[in-house]
């Protein structure tokens, strides 16, 4: 491949071939479709709109985070987006039908989320499953516990104003909490991703999980701590959501998990596993709903929007294979 | 290196997928009759409905199927009712109603999320001898005995009347809608558009998005409308779930009490929006009567009797002055 080269240009090279690249890359992308908008709809470029940007990209922001420690460990979890409604339930039940506290509230729906993804971590590295399959069932019972759990019906947190208070209140420069909340959630988690030994241990499961294992640590049980918090965003998704909405609707959150994966793949975390990052992630987020409102305002219709969402997502991994091919 | 190991996992994997996938639609809810393959009421066993609905989850096909069966206990008839999970999944519609057809059902009650999908089963259907009731969003085939349905254009227009009485008779307006697929979709947005265009030309409908029904993405869109269009008067939401996403983006925007928000349906969140005056007003249609002249218009092919092609429900106008009227009360639901 090469032979010799300057220190300059083996950094040039290291450069363009890391996974930095990709996150540079989404970056750009979001600022030039940022700038696309603005220039061409003053519509767009008003402070409200902003903010509505930032507020619709809460829910799939925090979804997305979570999702993306799955995919680094080279799995998936496609049981996000109604575990995501499963937990709003599970905290409409603790709090209009169990008439508890709201901060319990929110830590069953954490803990209900971080259950479920154990669950799910559990069948792939003690049952062996294919993430694909493990996630994808559970899926299915999550959104059917969802279901029983609240008798298919919403629950209303109309009677608990102080819910809708907290997470959609707008304390500061007019941006509700839920948007500070994604944030915050988002460098909890690059902290952890890049600084604990959790983080470690997900890419090392993603880059080599034999070699993992046979340095003598306990692969199964990283897993299951791995989908576990996956699960735990997840949850958090579900308190976000049920915020949108004051109350959490049964039959919302079928084909969310996609936005979330598709957020995720386009700031640069790699299906093969091994790489990614929370910063590209979030990225990759802002992308999706800055196009989603973006195509709106200016008018492009309904079915156009997602020809042109779908190929920037294709247009994504293409590049990730790119990148991977190159560097051998 | 591929082991027996790895193939029984392979299996078992697929025999998993192969299970979930089988599991995969939505509940059937009520019972059935456990009748074997023969069409029709055999003396002595009860008549088996399939109904076939756009959704099972949402609250007003609750009211519907509650409508059924209540009214299928009462004349004699066992029913199941199901329907996919959102308005846009086409394909497992389709596979409920393969499904529905295989149970070789005395008749067959369907609304469909796309008519021109759903035209080869209706064929099936006419060739087992099996009659098709069209209800809700109905079928666009000449092939079913009737249509037991709300007349989505009357009930859009009178949405519209309503609001340009609101807004003063000039301004802009825009529609949140489920989908541009089904017939109810189609029906409320052409009905509220065509009665704006022919009765009041000094007010414009300056945009149409649609939002599956789903309230986070109805309100992301609506809060997209509004961006676009700061002189807004008027939001018309063309189903529960729409409905429920403009009231959402009222609300986050602080803008409620400032435009006027028409819906359709009910459930608690428009009863509580116009009681407290956020929403000036909705169409109901009669879920439950649907529900139960579906099952009637079913019993009447059944028997050979002649019927109209068309049943009107009926719809109502509800806000503030009469919702608590009897009438109106007992076609809402929560």
């Amino acid at each position: 491949m090469q032979t010799t080269t300057t220190p300059s240009q083996s950094r040039l090279q290291s450069l363009v071939k890391g996974d930095s690249l990709q996150r540079f890359l989404a970056l750009g992308a979001l600022v030039i479709l940022l700038l696309f908008f603005s220039v061409i709809s003053p519509a767009f470029r008003t402070t409200q709109n902003y903010i509505d940007v930032l507020v619709a990209t809460a829910v799939n922001g925090a979804l997305a985070i979570g999702v993306t420690f799955v995919i680094i460990t080279g799995g998936i979890d496609l049981s996000i987006g109604t575990g995501m409604t499963f937990c709003s339930v599970v905290m409409g039940m603790i709090v209009v039908q169990g008439g508890m506290p709201l901060w319990i509230g929110i830590l069953g729906a954490l803990a209900a989320g971080a259950l479920m993804g154990a669950v799910n971590g559990i069948l792939v590295a003690k049952l062996k499953l294919p993430p694909f399959i493990a996630t994808l069932g559970m899926m299915n019972v999550a959104r059917g516990l969802a279901q029983i759990l609240s008798d298919v019906k919403p629950i209303y947190f109309d009677a608990h104003p102080e819910f809708y208070d907290t997470f959609m209140g707008k304390p500061i420069f007019g941006i509700p909490n839920v948007v500070f909340i994604m944030f915050g959630a988002g460098i909890l988690a690059s902290i952890v991703l890049t600084r604990t030994i959790l983080g470690r241990y997900t890419f090392a499961l993603g880059s080599n999980e034999e070699a993992t294992r046979l340095s003598g640590v306990n692969v199964d049980a990283w897993k299951i701590v791995v989908y576990a918090t996956t699960g735990l965003f997840a949850g958090l998704g579900g308190i976000l959501i049920a915020a949108r909405m004051t109350s959490a609707q049964p039959s919302v959150g079928v084909g969310y998990e996609l936005d979330a994966i598709a957020a995720a793949v386009i700031g640069g975390t790699s299906l093969s596993g091994g790489e990614g990052s929370i910063v590209g992630t979030i990225i990759g987020a802002f992308i999706i709903s800055t196009l989603t409102i973006g195509l709106s305002i200016i008018g492009v219709p309904d079915q156009w929007k997602l020809v042109i969402t779908g190929l920037v997502i294709i247009g994504a991994v293409w590049l990730d294979i790119l990148r991977r091919r190159s560097r051998g | 290196m591929r082991s027996t190991r790895f193939y029984g996992r392979m299996a078992g994997s697929m025999a998993l997928a192969l299970v979930v996938g089988a599991c995969s639609s939505s509940a059937t809810a009520a019972p059935s009759s456990g009748a074997g393959a023969a069409p029709s009421a055999a003396s002595g066993a009860l008549p088996y409905i399939a109904i076939v609905s756009k959704g099972s989850q949402q609250q007003f096909w609750q009211a519907v199927q509650k409508g059924a069966a209540d009214e299928a206990t009462a004349k004699g008839a066992t029913i199941t009712f199901e329907g996919p999970a959102s308005e846009s999944e086409v394909d497992k519609q389709l596979t409920m109603l393969q499904t529905a057809l295989d149970k070789h059902p005395a008749a067959l009650c369907f609304a469909a999320l796309d008519s021109k999908a759903a035209t080869p089963y209706m064929q099936k259907a006419k060739d087992a001898g099996i009659p098709v009731i069209g209800f809700d969003s109905g079928v666009d085939s000449p092939i079913p005995v009737t249509t037991v349905a709300t007349d989505n254009i009357a009930a859009a227009g009178t949405a519209a009347d309503q609001m340009a009485t609101a807004i003063g008779g000039s301004g802009e307006v825009a529609i949140v809608v489920h989908d541009q697929t089904s017939q109810t979709g189609i029906t409320r947005r052409d009905g509220f558009v065509n009665e704006i265009k022919a009765k009041y030309p000094n007010i414009q409908v300056v945009d149409i998005q649609y939002g599956a029904g789903d309230p986070v993405k109805s309100a992301d869109l609506a809060k997209a409308i509004m961006t676009a269009h700061p002189n807004l008067k008027g939001f018309f939401g063309a189903n529960e779930g729409s409905i429920k996403g403009v009231l959402n983006a009222l609300k986050e925007t602080s803008k409620e009490g400032k435009i006027v928000a028409i819906g359709y349906d009910s459930g608690q969140q428009q009863i509580d929006a116009i009681n407290a005056g956020v929403e000036y007003g909705a169409i109901t249609q009669n879920p439950v009567g649907i529900g139960a002249k579906c099952v009637d218009a079913a019993l009447t092919a059944i028997a050979g009797t002649a019927q109209p092609k068309n049943i009107d429900t009926g719809f109502f106008w509800y806000d503030k002055t009469n919702i608590n009227d009897p009438k109106i009360q007992a076609v809402l639901y929560k």
